[in-house]
């Protein structure tokens, strides 16, 4: 398959987050947000059809539901009820992939949904509370999608309050080795990275089309590992953006990233 | 057994200091109507057990509350529940903010008489650094650290759902009960609010049957109130209401605050508080949301 040359920066990471799913095989993959989502389901519909998904709400599809509202005769391909309490069950397995943006994620992958500032018990700016991340943090792999990378995310020391578990010694569980905590890819508006480096340190994977290793790391507040020239993050085929835009009719993907730039900037 | 009663009988049978489970989850079949009663009531000091949206945020609003116990309070397409958000950020209220599975393990453990669950959820995080109450034990059977959620036992639960009979058999015909089937078993006392009171016989037909969550003993009391959980939904029947939402939370930044939205809407009464959000048929008109 050729590369398209006119996309969306919003496409482009679509593209790039599916690829965490690829290898994922029979999994729930749970992508919060529209572009997990959609990479998530660009995934099933293409590089692993093993993948289960939910309509976020309560049952089980053979087929990923487009974003957003449906013609009146729309019937969605259910397979199974999957209520919130059965979620639970699937997430303790450990046959769950979940894709999630959270506020902050330090170096060592842990991260915030829950408060920033002040004191716990009168932070600053209250957010949504740790939801299901630190159960998910420990029960099953995990990825993330930033859509602005900033030393606001990518702070500097410790989460203010730290949602799930990343390769922190000081944090590790009796009994649990730091190879138990399973962060995949982290996707963001200017590269995607994993943990892959030295003693589980972020590292760069490849760069969106336009961006500099410098850029990355003057956006990171702690060091990025870099080894040798990094790639460019590959561009989506004419296909992929085919089968995006029947995921997403209504273009929800536009509102994702500021100014909804062009995926490559010439 | 007749266990129909009103809602204000409910909320007198509800005391000060009390710890309440509220059923739901975020703006989805809210007891909304019996947490009215409660705004129009005296009660505080209450310690809410709860997957929250704005059960939550208008108790906090209304100083009920002494303690929250969650792992969210949010409106969905309204992230940040507003009123939630100022208790906490100006530390008017305690928290026990836990995982959204540890609250199941910790409503299972009550409904199943257990002082714990063990569980790896939470490990390694500051959920348990943060609650000095939840213990991190050793295990008899590995040289593995378990956090032991402890049972959340709740003094009442209140819920709502689609359709009950007199004697307390509740059915929830939406997609997901949610953990309301646990909130109804960790408490002691159960008070359920209903859109529709039917007879024991529409429940013959199996498949009615088939969405009866919990055994009839564990319903105390039950409360017919044709769109009780307004402003949430009760799917099928009727959707979140978006613009009562928006409005309530932007109450939030007005100067006039959460007692220029009780003026505005609570009125004295439920019948009241549905005449000024445009009626029933109004609520029942409101389109199901696309997830």
């Amino acid at each position: 398959m050729t590369a398209a040359t006119d996309y969306t920066l919003a496409e482009l990471c679509i593209v790039a987050a599916s690829k965490a799913f690829e290898n994922d095989g029979e999994v729930l993959a749970t992508g919060i947000g529209v572009i997990p989502r959609l990479a998530a389901s660009l995934a099933m519909k293409t590089t692993n059809p093993d993948l289960m998904m939910t309509d976020s709400e309560a049952w089980m599809l053979s087929e990923p539901n487009p974003l957003g509202k449906r013609d009146a005769g729309f019937q969605q391909a259910n397979e199974s009820w999957m209520g919130f309490s059965r979620i639970f069950d699937n997430v303790w397995s450990g046959r769950r992939h979940a894709m999630l943006g959270p506020t902050q994620i330090d170096k060592y992958g842990q991260t915030n949904t829950s408060a920033l500032g002040g004191t716990y018990a009168a932070p600053k700016v209250m957010m949504l509370g740790a939801r299901g991340f630190p159960g998910n943090s420990i029960s099953h792999p995990n990825s993330f999608f930033v859509p602005s990378h900033n030393t606001r995310v990518f702070m500097d020391g410790e989460c203010d309050f730290v949602s799930s578990v990343g390769y922190n010694p000081e944090r590790l569980p009796r009994g649990h080795s730091l190879d138990d905590i399973d962060i995949r890819l982290v996707i963001t508006n200017l590269c995607v990275m994993d943990f892959g480096g030295p003693d589980h340190q972020i590292r760069l994977l490849s760069l969106h089309p336009g961006v500099s290793a410098e850029q990355v790391q003057e956006n990171t507040a702690y060091p990025v590992y870099i080894e040798g020239d990094v790639p460019t993050t590959q561009a989506p085929t004419q296909a992929q953006l085919d089968l995006i835009a029947a995921l997403d009719p209504h273009n929800q993907r536009a509102y994702q990233i500021k100014d909804n730039p062009p995926g490559n900037p010439r | 057994m007749n266990k129909q009663m009103t809602a204000e009988q409910v909320v007198a049978r509800l005391e000060d200091g009390m710890t309440i489970g509220i059923g739901g989850w975020g703006p989805r079949r809210k007891p909304m109507a019996l947490v009215r009663a409660i705004l129009r009531s005296d009660l505080k000091d209450l310690t809410i057990v709860a997957y929250g949206g704005a059960d939550v945020g208008m108790l906090c609003a209304a100083g009920k509350v002494k303690k929250v116990v969650f792992a969210f309070v949010s409106l969905d397409f309204i992230p940040l529940e507003p009123y939630f958000r100022q208790a906490r950020q100006s530390g008017a209220i305690e928290v026990m903010e836990i995982d959204e599975g540890m609250m199941l393990l910790g409503l299972r453990a009550a409904a199943w008489g257990l002082p714990f669950i063990p569980t790896e959820v939470g490990l390694g995080t500051d959920i348990i650094n943060q609650n000095p109450d939840i213990k991190v034990i050793d295990s008899p059977y590995d040289d593995k650290e378990w956090v032991a959620m402890p049972a959340l036992q709740l003094d009442a639960s209140l819920i709502h759902v689609d359709r009950a009979d007199a004697r307390g058999v509740c059915q929830i015909a939406g997609p997901d009960h949610y953990m309301d089937d646990w909130f109804a078993r960790a408490a002691r006392e159960t008070y359920v609010s209903c859109d529709e009171l039917v007879e024991t016989s529409y429940f013959h037909d199996p498949a009615e049957a088939r969405m009866v969550h919990w055994e009839r003993s564990q319903t105390t009391g039950v409360v017919p109130i044709p769109g009780g959980a307004h402003p949430s939904s009760c799917s099928p029947l009727y959707g979140f209401d978006v613009p009562h939402f928006k409005a309530y939370a932007a109450s939030a930044k007005e100067e006039s605050g959460f007692q220029g939205y009780l003026e505005q809407y609570l009125g004295d009464s439920e019948a009241e508080y549905q005449d000024r959000v445009g009626g029933l048929d109004a609520i029942r008109a409101i389109e199901l949301p696309t997830y």
